[in-house]
């Protein structure tokens, strides 16, 4: 179960994210997009769930993540993301809740570029009862 | 002429285990629930299933081409309501359409359907582009 005392809170990715034209460039060809200048709109989801799995699982939020599902899933896309950006990665757990044994966490992810903020994100994880 | 309630032709991609592992390595997700139909089986599921981020991601390539590029698509959000169920060689569709809904002074909010083997398997799915048609 997640530690409800967890809700609101916001960590700090400790990791810079150098994205490569090669990780662009498998994730396009999945999809047959040829336009690789900029990465397709659901690339950020990669960074993203990785630190959400590294922060909901720390002992003591307590999610378990081999029991998850993804419920649904939101992109603010301020600027697409290139080969070269540099990102630092924030995760803000906004709402949790249990439903029928389920448990639903919503949380947040902010890239940033430097100073600027590249691409926002949601994520509701359901863990199954 | 883009108005509220222009219909946007459908596209059908086809998903198969092919392209299900090309996904799990392109972004990492590597849960077995997508790869292992034992697996999949063990954990109550009827079959080895898509990844819910690998329908949405071909809906944005759907999304991507009607706006004109992967650049123009500024929002993009879905509910995933219903697994793809992805059998051992063969290849399943997903249909994806979509509808205008919104014409502001920037873009466009579309509201995108996408089914699989007739099953709706993306919920409240819109995406809002600005216009590069």
């Amino acid at each position: 179960m997640l530690n409800p005392d967890s809700v609101g809170r916001t960590f700090a990715g400790v990791d810079v994210i150098t994205v490569t034209q090669d990780e662009i460039n498998s994730f396009a060809a999945v999809i047959g997009e040829k336009n690789t200048a900029v990465a397709p709109p659901t690339f950020s989801i990669k960074i993203s769930l990785r630190e959400f799995e590294s922060i909901l699982t720390k002992p003591d939020i307590g999610l378990d993540w081999t029991r998850l599902v993804h419920g649904d899933q939101k992109f603010e896309i301020f600027r697409p993301i290139v080969a070269g950006d540099s990102l630092t990665t924030s995760a803000t757990i906004e709402s949790y809740k249990v439903a029928a044994g389920n448990e639903i966490v919503t949380v947040r992810s902010d890239l940033f570029n430097g100073a600027e903020k590249v691409i926002s994100s949601w994520s509701t994880l359901v863990v199954r009862a | 002429m883009i108005e509220v309630g222009t219909a946007i032709p459908s596209h059908e991609f086809e998903i198969n285990r092919t392209l299900l592992k090309q996904y799990a390595d392109a972004s990492g997700d590597q849960n077995p629930i997508h790869q292992d139909e034992a697996f999949a089986k063990s954990v109550g599921l009827p079959d080895v299933i898509a990844h819910g981020m690998l329908t949405m991601a071909l809906a944005g390539k759907y999304i991507s081409d009607w706006a004109g590029g992967p650049q123009n698509v500024k929002e993009f959000s879905a509910r995933f309501t219903k697994p793809v169920i992805v059998p051992a060689g063969k290849s399943v569709d997903l249909t994806v359409s979509a509808t205008v809904l919104e014409v502001t002074t920037t873009g466009v909010r579309l509201e995108i359907s996408a089914t699989s083997q007739g099953v709706k398997v993306l919920g409240m799915a819109k995406a809002f582009v600005v216009q590069g048609v």
